[in-house]
């Protein structure tokens, strides 16, 4: 009899791995115990920023129904995010972030600023297990890093269930510390972005001028409570409350206002300010019900704050079963949110400084929607493969302000579409 | 206080489904649509977590599912 020799596979070179970084052993008996999410992402934009995503994501389940769950992100960001400006009927000039050389924008375009560039490695670890009777515990936390940025962040869970299981009761809570080193400094707030030779021996001077730090940095706390309920044999239902409060540097660095005289002409570019605290509250319903020809998906999303954005978010998934183990899932989201209160698509020479502004659209009015299908097959062995394809649609909106002068013949609020594709594989 | 607001609606809520609907639910060999991994609350963490990475970069609402937590969303 031959013996048949069995190829090294993926999953046994992970679980090894992960074993050494854990500092246990592999022993045959936990191999089989490691599952893993693997799945890679694209977000493009027409025009605009393009993102990539991968993820590997292993969770091993031990004795005593304790979990541990471990995720590598890594994302790459390359292409044009507007840099706040409104497009104007010449064309214009701009200084990058980072002082080094100039962009310029054509007449009647938005104006993108086309630097960006970043790579960011993302860690996160939790740790799940039962606690006396009926209680549930988990902790966790997460380091991510790129080029200007760092967020570290721990968390906490508690979840008690009631009634057979039935009801379950959590809250939890999460500290972020992160901390941003643009390339360039942190400009001052409406300070004017000084446009010249940056060859000039007195570019750097006046460029330094208009900067306060090197680094800044904020912190977040969130808290969240939730209640779940089971309703019959079919249906399972959630409710979240979540408080998040965020102090420190909270204005985008490299966003600018343009300020405009009394034609609408761009005179000057500010850098934007925004409060440095932050409150949201959200309430969060979620429902999932197993009806016979396949599962509903749909969530409830109210978000305030203390900027005055208020938002709604509706998603809805309705995953379609095939005999043959494969599936299909159509999605929907919608979204809309109300501007903050500091939003202001331009400045006027006319007005005195406001204390606060910024002309980025995403805290703007804007209304999104996305709709997409995801597609799933069994490969053997418990492995599974999915695709998935959306769209995504932005519609910035005006908050009330008029445009003036030449500002009413360029396009203040353009649209945004993405497409956003993906590879899951499971195994 | 809002927060205050909040956690009363949340308190209440729970009252409400602990005592009035301690009747809903199903015994433990029921339980055979809702154990599937399908049915779960979260039944794509991944999907979630680059959702969630991406409508937090792009709008200005993060959060509600889970931590909305920190992160640049620069772009």
């Amino acid at each position: 009899m031959q013996l048949k020799q069995t190829k090294p596979n993926l999953k046994a070179l992970l679980t090894t791995a992960s074993c050494a970084l854990l500092g246990g052993t592999v022993q045959a008996e936990t191999d089989e115990s490691w599952q893993f999410d693997t799945a890679i992402m694209q977000y493009a934009e027409v025009d605009r920023v393009m993102a990539t995503e991968a993820i590997i994501a292993g969770q091993k389940t031990f004795s005593n129904d304790q979990v541990l769950n471990l995720k590598l992100t890594i994302d790459a960001l390359t292409g044009a995010s507007p840099n706040g400006a409104t497009a104007q009927p010449t064309p214009q000039t701009f200084t990058r972030p980072s002082g080094n050389g100039q962009y310029v924008v054509d007449a009647g375009e938005t104006p993108l600023d086309d630097t960006f560039k970043d790579t960011r490695v993302q860690l996160t670890g939790q740790w799940t297990q039962p606690l006396w009777q009926d209680y549930t515990v988990s902790a966790g936390g997460n380091f991510s890093k790129e080029y200007d940025y760092m967020s570290a962040s721990i968390n906490g869970n508690i979840a008690k269930d009631f009634n057979k299981k039935n009801t379950t009761l959590s809250m939890g809570m999460a500290y972020a510390y992160d901390v941003i080193e643009p390339e360039g400094g942190i400009p001052k707030p409406f300070a004017a972005m000084v446009i010249g030779d940056s060859d000039d021996p007195s570019f750097e001077g006046e460029f330094n001028s208009t900067r306060i730090s090197s680094d800044d940095s904020k912190s977040t706390i969130d808290l969240l409570f939730g209640i779940t309920q089971v309703i019959n044999r079919q249906m399972i239902v959630q409710l979240n409350y979540s408080y998040s409060t965020v102090s420190g540097y909270l204005t985008d660095p490299f966003k600018v206002l343009s300020l405009v005289n009394e034609n609408g002409e761009a005179q000057e570019y500010l850098y934007e300010h925004r409060p440095d605290e932050r409150t949201k509250h959200a309430f969060f319903g979620q429902t999932k019900y197993h009806f016979d020809s396949g599962i509903l998906d749909a969530s409830y999303r109210f978000m305030t704050d203390d900027w005055k954005i208020d938002s709604h978010t509706i998603d809805v998934r309705y995953l379609i079963p095939f005999e043959n183990g494969h599936y299909i899932e159509p999605h929907i989201r919608l979204y809309t949110q109300s501007a903050a209160e500091f939003y202001q698509p331009f400045l006027e020479q006319a007005n005195s400084l406001p204390e606060y502004a910024s002309a980025d659209y995403r805290i703007g009015e804007l209304d999104t929607y996305t709709v997409g299908i995801k597609y799933g097959m069994p490969m053997g062995n418990g492995n599974k493969l999915a695709f998935r394809l959306e769209y995504y649609h932005q519609t910035p909106k005006s908050n009330g302000t008029q445009a003036i002068g030449a500002l009413k013949d360029v396009e203040l609020y353009e649209q945004v579409d993405a497409i956003i594709a993906q590879v899951t594989y499971s195994f | 206080m809002p927060i205050i607001k909040g956690l009363q609606i949340v308190f209440m809520l729970s009252f409400v489904l602990l005592t009035g609907c301690s009747s809903l639910g199903v015994e433990p060999w029921e339980r055979d649509l809702l154990a599937k991994k399908e049915m779960a609350l979260t039944s794509a963490p991944v999907d979630a977590a680059l959702d969630d990475h991406i409508y937090f970069s792009k709008e200005a609402s993060s959060g509600g599912r889970s931590f909305g937590g920190g992160g640049c969303g620069c772009n």
